[in-house]
């Protein structure tokens, strides 16, 4: 069969709509099915087999009218099989038979998103896929499996691995959840607090590899971005009174404002200050500022996801780099720095504090940073120095410095940057220009 | 990618003052949590019949404004949303689950929004694992990117 035939082009398509129903439906489907029996990898299966059939049998049949109705239909009819064929084990399938069966009989219509039930399921179903017992990688890639939609192969390549190493991960997480008995449960008390951290990271995990990620490498690498501004978008319904899933959703919405400016035609990276403000997506950096907002409509405590979104904001609404509101960055990192303390978010904070109250503020924190072993090898620690000094018109130091950040950092392109610096020292320069002293701000 | 739903007009939309019924709202209301809840809208939004806009015609440099209402109301928007999904199709199934907003028959035309990857060189397999070797390279960006 040739792509010109038009059986063929019908075909696709139809196979091009299934997918399109899968990606909709699929984590409803397997969070259902995973309250009926009890194991989130059988649950999988089960909605596997039922795509399966509608593969084989919607060419001819036709699309149903309600296909998410028929899938989870399909698929607990296969539960109901499954069962009874176990019958003879134990009583137990036999209950578990009933009870699906019974199940049955309520079809979802189409305003079962609303229904309560669905939604407490998918909330259990994001919390067992991120559940802390598994490793960081198998979390990432059971939740795009389970909650994305997304196939091995679309992870594999979204994360540059094979897709046999993903499929293993998911196939392992799958049975750790299993042997290990994992509840299917939203956590509650003191306990919850520990585990949603956990989903948030997840999330942020599966942005993050597509955000660092040069756009143009691969076309799928910035739908990641897309999947995992899905997924936090989805948990904040779920979760609406949580501040951190608001805040992490508007930290990933003003970051993904910016795709567009941060890199060259070319692939290059373009550091925030250099960035042509208007490519920054008004659309996202609205829908950020309103998840921020959101978030402080709950409570006046912040998390460090909110902080950090609330720091893009005070970028995202200077329209100049010269109207940024460095006072208010300062008290956020100063804020930050008190939950997560970190050399590096201490380094940020200087640089704020540079801009806010003048170089020689910045150089005394940065100077207390010197003796930080963590940070002795750490390019940014120097080059942001060596700025400051310059702006100080301590032209030697500064050129020591410059050049001692050339030596110190491996990107080719960023050496060439520091030692161009290292050599304007030379020349006695007088310009003095406005913008921060890290490539990070 | 993200496609925008545009809701074409209808007589009645086009009344002057009219206002949807009350009862239909309720529908609009509820699919459209729907989609928020599937965190796949990104934006949306009604318009006023169109007495109340005007057009700009452009020829060579002259701009004449004309004033509403225009006729043909199939050709005119009543409405219109974004909506960030993973493929044409997705996009087809999500506006099929909407609900009839008029008793007159009515079209959605649902149109992808350019985005940078359309502009972005197709790069082949060599320029793309030069890309990822260099991306390790790249400054550890913590805090705030």
């Amino acid at each position: 069969m040739s792509a010109a035939d038009p059986h063929h082009a019908t075909h696709q398509a139809l196979h091009r709509t299934i997918e399109a129903v899968w990606r909709i439906e699929s984590a409803r489907v397997i969070a259902g099915l995973t309250r009926v029996t009890r194991d989130v990898g059988l649950a999988e299966d089960l909605a596997q087999e039922a795509l399966v059939a509608a593969l084989e049998q919607w060419p001819q049949s036709g699309v149903p009218n309600n296909p998410a109705a028929w899938l989870t239909a399909t698929a607990k009819r296969r539960a109901i099989d499954l069962f009874r064929r176990n019958a003879v084990a134990g009583r137990k399938y036999e209950e578990l038979a009933r009870e699906v069966e019974a199940l049955e009989q309520t079809l979802p219509d189409l305003d079962s998103t609303l229904d309560n039930t669905i939604s407490d399921d998918l909330l259990r179903l994001i919390f067992i896929a991120c559940h802390p017992i598994l490793p960081t990688e198998s979390r990432a890639a059971l939740t795009l499996s389970l909650l994305g939609g997304l196939t091995a192969g679309e992870i594999a390549r979204a994360f540059l691995t094979p897709e046999s190493t993903i499929a293993q991960r998911i196939v392992r997480a799958k049975r750790t959840l299993a042997a290990k008995h994992i509840p299917f449960e939203v956590p509650r008390g003191p306990e919850l607090a520990a585990r949603l951290t956990s989903v948030l990271e997840v999330i942020y995990l599966i942005f993050n590899e597509g955000y660092s990620a040069t756009t143009g490498d691969d076309l799928m690498r910035p739908t990641l971005c897309e999947d995992a501004l899905r997924l936090g978008r989805i948990l904040a319904e779920l979760t609406p009174t949580e501040p951190e899933v608001h805040g992490l959703v508007a930290l990933m919405e003003i970051q993904a404002s910016r795709t567009r400016a941060r890199v060259t035609s070319t692939g290059e990276p373009v550091l925030l200050f250099d960035q042509n403000r208007t490519q920054w997506d008004q659309l996202l950096i609205h829908r950020g500022l309103t998840a921020i907002e959101r978030a402080h409509k709950i409570n006046t405590t912040r998390g460090p996801y909110l902080l950090q979104a609330e720091i893009a904001a005070c970028h995202a609404r200077a329209r100049q780099p010269s109207e940024t509101d460095w006072p208010r960055i300062v008290v956020l990192y100063t804020e930050l720095a008190q939950l997560i303390p970190s050399p590096v978010i201490e380094l940020n904070r200087a640089v704020a504090v540079s801009m806010a109250n003048g170089p020689h503020a910045g150089l005394t924190l940065v100077d207390a940073l010197a003796s930080e072993p963590s940070l002795a090898r750490y390019h940014l620690l120097s080059s942001v120095r060596a700025d400051l000094l310059y702006k100080l018109g301590r032209y030697p130091e500064a050129r020591t410095e410059f050049e001692r950040a050339a030596g110190l950092t491996r990107n080719t392109r960023e050496r060439d940057l520091l030692l161009t610096r290292a050599a304007s020292c030379e020349t006695d320069s007088t310009t003095n220009d406005q913008k921060p002293a890290t490539s990070n701000q | 990618m993200r496609f925008m739903v545009i809701v074409k007009a209808t007589p009645e939309s086009e009344k002057e003052g009219a206002l949807p019924d009350p009862e239909l709202l309720l529908e609009m209301g509820k699919y459209n949590e729907e989609l928020s809840k599937a965190g796949v809208l990104l934006a949306l939004d009604g318009l006023h019949p169109s007495s109340k806009g005007a057009r700009v015609k452009f020829s060579g440099k002259s701009r004449t404004v004309v004033d509403g209402p225009f006729t043909e109301a199939k050709e005119l928007i009543a409405g219109f949303s974004i909506l960030q999904v993973k493929s044409l199709e997705e996009a087809i199934e999500w506006v099929k689950r909407g609900p009839n907003c008029s008793a007159d028959d009515y079209e959605v035309e649902i149109r992808q929004v350019f985005e940078m990857e359309d502009f972005a060189p197709i790069l082949s397999e060599e320029q793309i694992q030069h890309k990822v070797e260099r991306r390790a390279d790249l400054p550890n960006q913590t805090a705030n990117k």
